[in-house]
């Protein structure tokens, strides 16, 4: 049956090092079932190996979790992309991976934390998460839908590693499934803003680095479900399935 | 001064748009984010720049750019160079970094002002 699922698609974990390192996984969990989300999608930058315990987590909790990816593109725009399976992650990280290059400094850049679903401290990833791949974006985009995924372009109103900060503009033909605003900006403030962007969905989402920051930005979209299918339904208004605006 | 001219004392490799280096070379701009090149950069300007992304080419001819350096011999992508010849936007190549060929235009164009 349709109904409304409250969405924030973008939350990072204490993997990321720019995230605090409360973001463990059962903290993220706990959080965003006490915001009331339906679904999030946890997406650190150019990593995942937090994403197994998250889904533990969640496991038999009315809260959907989508494995995902905060990508930087060689361009240093930053792309979100959402899967279904760890299984369909595993293939985007593995392609990620073999185009980063650089250790972490963790004094410089912070801590990237692996922490289990026992809240204890797994290990640390030691490559340069904040560091750009070499992937050009469009590549990354063919790949992501090769993998089965969404490709969103993330907060694109902000004046760092945005596709538009660092593109110029988005070109009408880039196969983005979504635009990601911030709260600031809103959905309705973004089709004013970007009225020559009205062909893309856009959504709002938390980039939470704080588990405070959890829920502060969500979008509400009608599906069935909360799975990758649906919400390209979703995006591309079919079945009833849309996004609130 | 002429792009020819440019091209020639900076040693730069033209990698398109070689019937438009009788352009007036008026001044430079150096920056790798395209919102501020839009922004900030003016006509006929010669673009010092890193990113290879095809929309340089569409910023370089909304700007009217002289033309664009690209530097630390980055090349230009197989879609960027296609669109720019299309386009007949100069691509020029440099092998020194953005700080040395922002130096040595800016004595360039100082010396001949």
């Amino acid at each position: 049956m349709l109904r409304a699922f409250r969405c924030d698609l973008h939350v990072h974990t204490c993997l990321s090092p720019c995230a605090d390192l409360d973001m463990y996984p059962r903290a993220v969990v706990e959080k965003a079932i006490a915001e009331n989300l339906d679904i999030i999608a946890i997406c650190d930058h150019n990593a995942s190996e937090n994403m197994q315990f998250v889904l533990r987590l969640a496991e038999g909790k009315p809260l959907t979790v989508l494995p995902g990816i905060e990508i930087t593109s060689s361009e240093e725009v930053h792309l979100l992309a959402l899967f279904d399976t760890l299984t369909d992650l595993k293939k985007i990280q593995d392609i990620i991976y073999s185009h980063l290059s650089g250790t972490n400094r963790e004094e410089v850049f912070g801590c990237q934390a692996i922490v289990n679903d026992q809240d204890e401290v797994e290990g640390f990833n030691e490559r340069f998460l904040l560091g750009a791949t070499k992937l050009p974006l469009l590549e990354i985009i063919h790949y992501v839908h090769e993998c089965g995924g969404l490709a969103i372009a993330c907060h694109i109103d902000r004046e760092s590693f945005s596709v538009i900060s660092q593109l110029g503009f988005i070109d009408p033909d880039t196969p983005f499934d979504a635009l990601e605003v911030t709260r600031h900006t809103g959905i309705q403030g973004a089709r004013v803003k970007y009225a020559e962007l009205a062909r893309y969905p856009f959504l709002v989402s938390s980039d939470a680095h704080f588990i405070k920051d959890i829920g502060q930005g969500v979008t509400t979209i009608f599906l069935e479900g909360g799975t990758i299918a649906e919400l390209k339904m979703a995006f591309d208004h079919q079945g009833g399935r849309y996004v609130q605006e | 001064m002429d792009l020819e001219s440019v091209v020639k004392a900076l040693n730069l490799k033209v990698r398109s748009g070689e019937d438009k280096l009788k352009k007036e070379v008026l001044g430079g701009y150096t920056g790798d984010l395209l919102s501020d090149v839009m922004a900030n950069s003016k006509e006929g300007d010669l673009w010092i720049t890193r990113q290879v992304h095809q929309n340089i080419v569409a910023v370089a001819s909304l700007k009217e750019h002289a033309g664009i350096v690209l530097v630390q011999d980055s090349e230009p992508a197989k879609d960027t160079l296609e669109k720019a010849i299309k386009e007949g936007i100069p691509i020029l190549v440099s092998e020194l970094s953005g700080f040395e060929v922002t130096a040595r235009l800016f004595n360039l164009i100082k010396k001949t002002a």
